[in-house]
């Protein structure tokens, strides 16, 4: 302390000073800055680490090299937005056999996500994870959306995306919790029996229109209550049990009050 | 009232009134006959009621909406603050029910109850008419005011359908487009008629506001008439009533009509209405701002129709595709449609509408039936009943397939699958099964009438005997386990009369005396007097002074109008 004190007043002090400010500005803006989604190129220690936790969780299946075999896709070309996908959703690392691989909560946090990414990236050039800016909801047009959703997808995931049934107990899912990344990836890379719909078939925009009708559905029904949302199968077991079942109980009462 | 002197001035004006309209029409003596008219108090009586008053509120609804609603399949852009359409194309008809849901004050609320009611409608017409199969109350007399309340269960899908179809909404206008394929599959008439319902082309232009007059005219017209049929027969035939001590063949025990069962029918009128309010305030039906504007191409995942639809949704989709279209000369038959669209209700139609004439033939009974039997004496016709519900059942679930394998996790073939076994296994089964249950109870029943309740009392006589104690049916309990007739199949004449002639009408008779049997086989006979005498008699010494039978013929006669005698039948 002694030393310090002595040489302030030593001519290198501002510049010294200086210095030291600026590195500290430097860390808190680095700290604090937003980083862009995917802007920045992957570093070759995220390539790294993202090889070593492939190798270790997914390797099993998809091969040591991401090159698949019998039963299990090749990732090669997949791009980051289908691992940010499969992953954030938690169907990666699959866990058990089935029709298809189901959503559970994320095994990898935001980290490690984007280091397998890097990693799958790296193999040969594939979608990439969609900016903030393309899947802000705020930027689309819901009533475009809703057509769009419609005719593209709502044969599969239902009128308002509250999933759907396919053969062989495979089923679209509910996309109530999708987050407009996951629906933007989704869209891009196309999980399992849904198709890809690529740039051409559904444009970027496009794509931020149906995350914008999406979004405008988490506002719940202006009706009351939406018993689910899949429609008049619901409603018909609800007059049932609600309605004839209060009525039921009205009518027995009654009736008893006469004996 | 006759002490009150002094009258008020509007009193008096009334009776005046009163008096003149009584003068000239004579309407005093049918509001006092009507007034005194009895009616039987069971929960199971109100059921035709809840019918009822479900028509009500759907007509006051009903009402409301017509002020708003835009019959017509011009295109429009909608402009309003529905902000997932705004901009959106669609007809006048779809951009109407956005209006009165999103802007017309109140309008969402009452669309809403309106629809809840509809589906409560046809679930209490449903249930009514389990009551009545399931109770013999079709039998003579009534057996045409089961045709009339037939007519109004089918006037009731027709009424559904037709609302149903009226938003323009994608999934109606699935629903027409359905009702236009099964149309379209009956052979040769088939494309005719379905030109001749679309005004041309599916969808076309006109079946909105045909649709309209339909929903708002002519089926709640033909509606409203016959429930005043539907009445006015009960009303002369009187009600059917349960069995019970003084309750005859040829009585009616219950309370006048003036005042006491009015102000029970009014006040389950606010009920039903409140609970269908409760419906509309607070749960979502037929969310058409989800569907979006009807448009031909289109189909989204659970898209299906209302409940009483489901059924034949449900066989359209346990139908096999393959194989199933026929072509003949160049026409093709298409039995993946016409069978579960076409063949199938209307066998299960005609036999709900003809079973009470079934049932007549078969047993050969000509008598008038006033008391309303319990469902297990009458095991047959009980397993006939659970065995249609059960199909029913099987179809409905399969309508709703797709629903099931989400919220099951549950592979939609495995379960198409089963329930296509299901449909033909599961009603025998259920018959089966029903019949035996009806047996066993009906055995239970004599068990309890010879020997009464077990009381769990073991006495140990001086002698060292032991016994139970059993306590003797009270004369209300045994009362509606004895009341009933014993039942016989029809016996057969034989084919030739006594003279060698072979006897006309020979083989009816006996494929009645076949079915009869089939009936009446196996059968548990209600206790005779006789019998109860004899072990009585013989159980004289378990039923110990204490556990005594409380004496007989104590009816509550004070509160009890009886509709008495045979007169009051032919009046
Ligand atoms: C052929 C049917 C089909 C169509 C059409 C389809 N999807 Fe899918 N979608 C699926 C299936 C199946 C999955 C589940 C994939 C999996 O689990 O691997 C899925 C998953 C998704 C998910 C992920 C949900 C989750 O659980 O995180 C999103 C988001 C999604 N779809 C959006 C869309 C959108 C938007 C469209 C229209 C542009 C669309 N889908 C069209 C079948 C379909
Ligand atoms: C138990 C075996 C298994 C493991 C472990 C596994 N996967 Fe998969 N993965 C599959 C299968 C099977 C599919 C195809 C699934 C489908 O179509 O629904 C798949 C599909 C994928 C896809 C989509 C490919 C495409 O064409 O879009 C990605 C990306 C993926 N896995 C990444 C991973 C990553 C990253 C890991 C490790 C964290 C991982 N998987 C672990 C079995 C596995
Ligand atoms: C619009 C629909 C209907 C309405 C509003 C209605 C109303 C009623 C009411 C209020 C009663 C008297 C109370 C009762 O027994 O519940 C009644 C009796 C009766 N209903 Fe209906 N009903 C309807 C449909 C039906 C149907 C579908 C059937 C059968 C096919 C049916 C057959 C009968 C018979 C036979 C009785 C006499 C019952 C007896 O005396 O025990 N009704 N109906």
């Amino acid at each position: 302390m002694k030393a310090i004190a002595d040489r302030r007043h030593h001519r290198m002090a501002p510049v010294v000073l200086l210095l030291l400010a600026l590195l500290l500005t430097g860390a808190v803006y680095a700290a604090l800055s937003p980083t862009p989604a995917e802007a920045t190129a992957a570093s070759e220690d995220d390539i790294a680490a993202g090889a070593a936790l492939f190798r270790t969780n997914c390797a099993t299946c998809h091969g040591p090299g991401a090159e698949g075999r019998d039963g299990y896709p090749s990732l090669i070309g997949v791009g980051a937005a289908a691992v940010d996908f499969q992953v954030s959703t938690g169907r990666m690392p699959m866990q058990a056999t089935g029709p298809q691989a189901p959503a559970k909560p994320p095994v990898f946090d935001e980290e490690q996500i984007a280091q397998l990414a890097a990693y799958v990236a790296s193999l040969a050039p594939g979608p990439s994870i969609p900016t903030a800016d393309q899947v802000d909801p705020a930027g689309g047009d819901a009533a475009n959306g809703m057509a769009l959703f419609r005719t593209n997808c709502a044969m599969c995931h239902g009128s308002i995306g509250r999933g759907g049934a396919l053969t062989e107990g495979k089923y679209a899912p509910s996309l109530g919790g999708s987050t407009p990344t996951q629906i933007y990836e989704a869209m891009l890379t196309g999980p399992s029996s849904m198709p890809v719909f690529n740039d051409a078939n559904i444009t970027p925009e496009e794509k931020q229109d149906i995350i914008a009708f999406l979004e405008e559905q988490k506002q719940g029904s202006p009706g009351g209550t939406d018993l689910g949302a899949v429609g008049p199968v619901s409603e018909g077991l609800w007059v049932w049990v609600v309605g004839m079942g209060l009525l039921l109980g009205a009518a027995v009462w009654i009736g008893a009050k006469s004996a | 009232m006759s002490q009150n002197t002094t009258q008020s001035r509007g009193a008096t004006a009334a009776a005046a009134t009163a008096d003149y309209l009584d003068q000239r029409t004579g309407i005093g003596i049918a509001v006092k006959n009507f007034a005194r008219k009895v009616f039987p108090d069971h929960w199971s009586f109100l059921l035709g009621e809840i019918a009822l008053y479900s028509f009500l509120v759907l007509v006051l609804t009903g009402i409301f909406l017509t002020f708003f609603f835009v019959p017509s399949m011009g295109m429009t852009v909608y402009e309003g603050p529905f902000a997932p359409m705004d901009g959106v194309e669609m007809s006048e008809a779809f951009a109407s029910v956005l209006n009165i849901s999103f802007e017309v004050t109140g309008g969402l609320l009452i669309r809403q109850i309106h629809h809840w009611a509809a589906l409560l409608f046809i679930a209490a017409i449903v249930t009514h008419m389990m009551r009545v199969f399931f109770t013999g109350a079709f039998r003579k007399p009534r057996e045409v005011n089961w045709l009339v309340g037939f007519v109004l269960m089918l006037l009731g899908l027709a009424a559904g359908f037709s609302g149903y179809s009226l938003p323009d909404d994608v999934l109606s206008g699935n629903g027409l487009r359905i009702a236009d394929g099964v149309a379209r599959s009956i052979p040769i008439v088939g494309s005719y008629a379905s030109f001749l319902l679309f005004g041309g082309e599916f969808p076309g232009e006109v079946i909105i506001p045909r649709l309209y007059a339909v929903h708002i005219l002519l089926v709640p017209g033909l509606i409203l008439a016959l429930v005043g049929l539907h009445l006015l027969l009960v009303v002369l035939h009187k009600h059917t009533h349960y069995a019970g001590p003084g309750r005859t063949e040829r009585n009616v025990v219950g309370y006048p009509l003036f005042p006491v069962y009015v102000a029970k029918a009014g006040g389950f009128f606010f009920i039903v209405f409140g609970v269908l309010a409760l419906m509309g305030a607070t749960m979502t039906i037929n969310p058409v701002w989800n569907y979006g504007p009807y448009d031909p191409s289109p189909v989204s995942a659970g898209a299906q129709p209302d409940w009483y639809m489901l059924f034949l949704e449900g066989g359209l989709r346990l139908m096999p595709g393959q194989g199933t279209e026929w072509v003949i000369a160049g026409f093709t038959i298409p039995m993946n449609i016409l069978v579960p669209g076409v063949i199938i209700p209307g066998l299960l139609f005609t036999v709900l509408g003809a079973y009470p004439f079934v049932e007549a033939w078969v047993t050969g009974d000509r008598r008038e039936h006033h008391i309303a039997e319990r469902p297990r004496n009458n095991p047959v016709r009980t397993g006939v009943g659970v065995a249609t519900l059960t199909a029913f059942f099987v179809l409905v679930v399969a309508g709703s397939n797709d629903i099931l394998a989400t919220h099951f996790g549950l592979s939609i073939n495995d379960i198409t699958w089963v329930l296509r076994v299901a449909l033909i296994v599961a009603p025998p089964v259920a018959f089966w099964a029903t019949k035996r249950i009806c047996l066993g109870l009906q055995r239970k029943d004599r068990e309890l009438v010879l020997h009464g309740h077990e009381t769990g009392r073991i006495v140990r006589f001086a002698s060292g005997e032991y016994i139970e104690v059993h306590r003797p049916l009270d004369e209300y309990e045994r009362w509606v386990r004895v009341a009933h007739e014993p039942k016989r199949p029809v016996a057969l004449l034989p084919a030739y009369d006594e003279r060698g002639v072979r006897r006309k009408g020979y083989r009816r008779d006996a494929l009645r005396a076949r079915v009869s049997r089939i009936f009446f086989e196996d059968r548990v006979d209600p206790v005779t007097p006789a019998e109860l005498v004899a072990a009585q008699a013989h159980g004289e010494h378990d039923a110990l002074p204490s556990a005594s039978a409380e004496p007989v013929g104590a009816l509550p006669a004070a509160e009890a109008a009886v509709d008495r005698g045979a007169d009051a039948h032919q009046a």
